[in-house]
């Protein structure tokens, strides 16, 4: 992004509304917290939640330490592995089962009835059936994306207008080249969709089974922001829980602005919609 | 029947190719049993380069004949020939698909994700005959004929719909097909680009002589662009009369307004409404 574009989204009307919504809320969060010691009243709710300024005084001291980054580290690593997995076998299977009437008879139905499980359900299973805690929690995370993906592929690719397959067709094109330049195309954009949503899930069961699995490997330190937030409670840091909540909700946005990105490079021609 | 008609008006376009002959076509849907007859001994001859419009009400099975010459699905009985060819007929019911013959769409059918250059060149790239370079400049120079010139690089989505559609037109003619195959292209084109488009369909006809077997059910259209209208029964599908639109070939929008167009109109629609309404009252009683 160049300077002057730079420039006009800061001076934009949206991201002054935005400015001011955040402001707003971390204003409310603060006196809210803060009231009992100033005005001797509880508030409800808010004042169980430590302030925004403790939050932030506390994350002050959590950025030099190593073992805060090992656990962004350590949760990017199990994401990004699960997510990529679920992608690597979930895009060809969901194509495959659109394209091949024998493998989607034979495959679906196991596929529907393992679907609804939630991955959390899959944890202890996974403890037990996978050698060490590193792997079962990545099984984990890529059941979550897998199925989503699965399911945005295959549908995405039996909804492809018969139409273009027909003009293809008729133009002479092979088998390959219909699958190549026209079913693949045309899944893509259900393909970008399937995996920003993948992701979201990736990011929900990395952190639930983070704090099922405990610290992992290297005296908590392995644990990642899961077991950060689950440590903290533990340990009655209650600044830190917040930091960590807050530490998953960045990186969630990143991933998501990172796939946003890629998509719109792979299906420039849905921006002109 | 009166549908094998060799005009001799014709005569003069016996050497261009493309002319197909369906003789006594049957087609039978049986989804679920319950046999449906879309097409019912049907036999339509078409000279080569003859602009053939097949009128009739929606639902009464013009576009399962388009089908069947496209070879996107088979036929029950009976033989379609092109250039004295066997298309589809006993032993072989469907036909093979081919670049002979190529379809232009209801709602197109442009690949939305390749630019209109792309779009033009994909079927002589499939066909691997030419070098790319000699595609890519008969695609450029195709394109500016049919006024698609500074168009090549915006994606379909991009440009109005009238130009999609010429885009889809000039992407049939890069396969030099013998026949062109509208399945009610303008249906959804507003009646000022309707008109623009009917002029340069002609205009690239002029240019390209090609057999066009053209669905629609307006009339206007039908009269405008056709040198005859074969006007269906509502189904099951069969020619039910024949027009001859002795207009003169080139024509342009003045034709519109002459008494000889309005007779014909006068003459085909009496036959289109009684069609319509029975294709209306069966619906009624299906519903």
């Amino acid at each position: 992004m160049n300077i002057t574009k730079l420039k006009d989204k800061i001076l934009s009307r949206a991201f002054f509304r935005g400015v001011i919504a955040i402001s707003i809320f971390l204003i409310i969060w603060e006196v809210g917290a803060r009231f009992e010691s100033w005005y001797g009243y509880r508030v409800p709710w808010i004042g169980l939640i430590p302030a925004p300024t403790a939050v932030f005084e506390s994350w002050g001291g959590l950025i030099g330490d190593p073992s805060y980054w090992m656990s962004w580290q350590m949760s990017f690593m199990r994401v990004l592995g699960g997510f990529f997995a679920a992608m690597i076998l979930g895009i060809p299977f969901g194509l495959f089962m659109a394209v091949n009437r024998t493998f989607h008879d034979t495959a679906f139905p196991t596929f529907e009835i393992l679907r609804p499980i939630p991955p959390l359900a899959w944890v202890p299973a996974s403890i037990i059936f996978w050698p060490t805690a590193e792997l079962s929690i990545a099984f984990v995370t890529f059941l979550g994306a897998f199925y989503t993906i699965v399911i945005n592929v295959l549908g995405g690719a039996k909804s492809i207008n018969k139409q273009y397959l027909q003009a293809a067709q008729s133009m002479g094109a092979s088998q390959w080249d219909i699958f190549r330049r026209v079913v693949l195309p045309a899944t893509l954009p259900s393909i970008v969709v399937g995996s920003a949503v993948g992701m979201g899930i990736t990011w929900e069961v990395v952190v639930a089974a983070e704090m099922i699995s405990g610290g992992g490997g290297s005296g908590g330190a392995g644990g990642g922001l899961g077991f950060f937030i689950w440590n903290s409670y533990v340990g009655g840091s209650y600044e830190q829980i917040v930091v960590g909540m807050i530490s998953i909700g960045i990186a969630g946005y990143f991933s998501s602005e990172m796939l946003r990105n890629l998509g719109g490079f792979l299906t420039p021609w849905l921006k002109t919609r | 029947m009166s549908a094998t008609m060799n005009a001799d008006t014709n005569s003069q376009k016996s050497v261009i190719k493309g002319a197909i002959r369906i003789e006594d076509v049957v087609k039978v849907y049986d989804p679920d049993g319950a046999a449906v007859m879309a097409v019912d001994h049907c036999s339509i001859d078409i000279p080569g380069g003859e602009i053939c419009m097949i009128v009739g009400p929606s639902g009464c099975g013009k576009t399962t004949l388009l089908n069947a010459i496209a070879g996107f699905h088979g036929i029950t009985s009976g033989e379609i020939y092109l250039d004295n060819e066997l298309l589809c007929g006993p032993g072989k019911m469907q036909a093979e698909p081919g670049s002979d013959r190529i379809v232009v769409f209801q709602n197109g059918a442009l690949f939305p994700w390749k630019s209109n250059l792309e779009n033009v060149v994909f079927g002589p790239m499939m066909e691997g005959k030419l070098s790319k370079e000699v595609i890519y400049d008969k695609a450029i120079k195709m394109m500016a004929d049919a006024g698609l010139g500074g168009t090549e690089h915006s994606f379909p989505g991009e440009v109005s719909s009238g130009l999609r559609r010429r885009v889809e037109i000039v992407r049939a003619l890069m396969l030099e097909p013998k026949v062109l195959l509208f399945d009610e292209p303008y249906r959804a084109l507003d009646s000022l680009t309707k008109s623009v488009m009917h002029e340069a369909l002609l205009d690239i006809y002029y240019k390209n002589k090609v057999t066009i077997f053209f669905i629609t059910h307006d009339l206007e259209e039908a009269i405008f662009l056709g040198h005859r209208l074969i006007i269906m029964s509502s189904r099951p599908c069969k020619p039910k009369k024949i027009v001859e639109v002795d207009i003169p070939h080139p024509r342009d929008y003045s034709v519109l307004t002459s008494p000889r167009f309005r007779e014909l109109m006068e003459e085909a629609k009496g036959v289109v409404n009684e069609e319509a309404k029975k294709a209306f009252e069966a619906g009624e009683k299906e519903g």
